[in-house]
């Protein structure tokens, strides 16, 4: 139940920077979710906020406080790692204890503090277990039990779903978004699956190369996105980029088209293209299409509609939906 | 390996091996047996015929006989000690990142490649000799009366050899298991408050509880036999193990028939140490 602020952050690993100046105001009791593509650095932003790895320059601030100099335990923060990082010899119950007992608690009060986050997390018949005897899901539940005993100022996830299969992470991202709910505490999540982060977030971060892309809320992200960068990560599919003499009839360098924004059959005003290859969801269908004037572009049609290759296509813009970048790739106004 | 078939066909393959392993083993086996029931003494070859169980009997009341026994426990307690206790620090400084750690971890391991003879010649007359001894050397620099080693302290000197041969293994077998151990191991228990003696006791301890009852059974299993450093540094009437009693009395008494009974008493002795050894530790090999 905190805030996090990061002051002007830097990170070099040698003459490498992989966080290259961050400024951010993590709020109390919020749900925060770092994204952005796989070695982008989130890993090692939620490190520095940890105190796993020292900052080159800049400051961490928790409450007010300055704890750059302080050690990981000093922080009063939990972490999920993404192995889950268990303690395989222990069992369930002495894994989920270890922060009470580093903490020197009473043994009666370790117990009673592990119940409860053992019934919490339907943990309660397996408290005798070793990690090894666990499924993916039960570690993972058990990582976060070791997170919630302490009752930290606030909680550090890693890609915490990332090694679990499909219809698990599904349900873990629902139990997740509980806790959140129940404990009222400031989250900080990072997964470089936008999908994850659309669903969980109130807030989302998105990174690239060391730097804050945009902050915003997730709708505040898809509706307005402030660059190219952001406008093609979130979304699914991808956004439509079309440059050239489309792009200046919007008085752009690139413009940006969402699938769900363009409409099929609209005459007035409109394009032509040629299925290339649909695919069909039940509920939707992907039309993946050729244009003479906007080469390859993807459509979302919703439905289950009749589409074979080859087959002709006029397809009209949203007006109110075209993103307009410059050269640079910064969204105009 | 699912299936009956599977199964015999495995058998069947492996059995040439089996076979010549057990005949290596049973062929020598039942030959000491054999002796040690005989009347077999090269001095008197007119003595033979069986013996019954007196050759047992001669050689468990031998007067060196419980000091051998004694020094055979001792060397194997005293060097497990030493080189696990050893092995287990150096590892953990091998861990650390040094400039020409490549360097220093092949210097480390090289005294494990010097055959037993070769370094018990080397500590003998070049570290432990009282006279022209490095140790002696040392000693009159401050002004002590050097030690004659051999003679004084026999059991400790052999005891001192043998760690220092054996320690470069426990080190390399711990360092390897230091090296399999998660580094977000070491960051989950920063997290959770655990300080460098805390991580040590309860994360890298029961992670090393494995490698290092593999290094004390193995060792025991050398270090029972143990000879080479007896016979060299000439200490066996001194610190003479059960190995170096059957070796006095089969090749200086050429009493063949009581060198078997001892034989035979030093596989019931390293059996006794081996059912004790796997009662106490053994469970840190399951799972
Ligand atoms: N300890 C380290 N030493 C050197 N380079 C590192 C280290 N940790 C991370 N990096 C580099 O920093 C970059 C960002 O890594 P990371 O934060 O793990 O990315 P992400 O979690 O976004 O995938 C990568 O290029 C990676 O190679
Ligand atoms: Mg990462």
């Amino acid at each position: 139940m905190s805030r996090i602020e990061l002051k002007a952050v830097r990170k070099d690993f040698g003459n490498l920077g992989v966080i290259n100046g961050v400024d951010l105001d993590i709020l109390d009791g919020g749900f925060t979710v770092f994204v952005g593509p796989s070695g982008c650095g989130k890993s090692t932003l939620l490190r520095l906020i940890a105190g796993l790895e020292d900052l080159t320059s800049g400051q961490v601030l928790i409450d007010g406080r300055d704890v750059t100099e302080l050690g990981p335990a000093q922080r009063e923060l939990a972490m999920v790692f993404q192995s889950y990082a268990l303690y395989p010899h222990m069992s369930v119950r002495n894994n989920i204890g270890f922060p009470l007992k580093m903490a020197k608690q009473p043994e009666d009060m370790i117990e009673a503090k592990v119940r409860k986050a053992a019934e919490t997390l339907n943990l309660t018949a397996y408290l005798d277990r070793r990690p090894g005897q666990l499924s993916g899901g039960q570690r993972q539940r058990v990582a976060i039990g070791r997170a919630i005993v302490r009752e930290p100022k606030a909680f550090l996830f890693d890609e915490p779903l990332s090694n679990l299969d499909a219809a698990l992470r599904v349900q873990m991202r629902l139990e997740i978004m509980q806790l959140h709910k129940s404990l009222g505490a400031t989250m900080v999540y990072v997964t470089h699956d936008q999908v994850e982060a659309m669903t969980m977030a109130d807030r989302i971060v998105v990174l690239n190369q060391g730097r804050i892309e945009q902050v915003g809320s997730p709708l505040e992200l898809y509706d307005h996105p402030k660059t190219l960068f952001v406008a093609g990560f979130i979304g699914s599919p991808k956004m439509n980029f079309i440059s050239g003499s489309v792009a200046a009839r919007y008085g752009a360098a690139t413009i940006g088209i969402r699938p769900e924004h363009i409409q099929l059959g609209a005459s007035d005003g409109g394009f032509t293209g040629t299925i290339r290859i649909a695919e069909h969801l039940g509920s939707d269908t992907f039309i993946h299409a050729e244009s003479p004037e906007l080469g390859s572009i993807t459509v979302r049609a919703t439905g289950n509609i009749e589409a074979s290759p080859g087959t002709a296509l006029a397809l009209g813009f949203e007006a109110s939906r075209v993103h307009r970048f410059d050269a640079q790739g910064v969204a105009l106004k | 390996m699912a299936t009956r078939h599977s199964q015999g066909i495995a058998r069947l393959a492996v059995a040439p091996a089996v076979i010549v392993l057990f005949l290596w083993m049973i062929v020598p086996l039942v030959m000491t047996i054999y002796f040690s029931f005989l009347r077999y003494n090269l001095l008197n070859p007119d003595m033979d015929g069986w013996a019954g169980f007196s050759n047992f009997y001669y050689f468990i009341t031998d007067e060196s006989f419980p000091g051998a026994v004694f020094n055979t426990l001792a060397l194997v307690a005293t060097v497990i000690v030493a080189s696990v206790a050893g092995g287990l620090g150096l590892a953990l400084l091998l861990d650390q990142p040094f400039w020409g750690r490549g360097i220093v971890r092949l210097l480390v391991i090289s005294p494990f490649f010097i055959m037993p003879t070769v370094s018990a010649l080397v500590w003998k007359n070049l570290l432990m000799n009282p006279i022209y001894g490095l140790f002696a050397f040392l000693q009159q620099l401050v002004g002590i009366t050097p030690l004659d080693w051999f003679a004084k302290v026999p059991l400790l000197s052999v005891a001192i050899i043998a760690s220092w041969q054996w320690l470069p293994f426990s080190a390399l077998i711990i360092l390897t298991a230091l090296q399999s151990l998660d580094e977000e191991q070491k960051d989950a228990s920063a997290m959770d408050g655990a300080r460098a003696l805390s991580y040590f006791r309860y994360i890298v301890l029961p992670h090393l509880a494995r490698p290092i009852t593999v290094v004390i059974l193995i060792e025991t299993i050398f270090l029972l036999n143990i000879f080479a450093e007896i016979y060299v540094t000439s200490v066996g009437g001194l610190a003479g193990n059960l190995t170096y009693l059957v070796y006095f009395q089969g090749l200086l008494n050429f009493d063949i028939g009581e060198a078997s009974a001892g034989g035979l008493i030093a596989v019931v002795l390293a059996n006794l140490v081996s059912i004790f050894l796997v009662r106490i530790i053994g469970r840190n090999l399951e799972i």
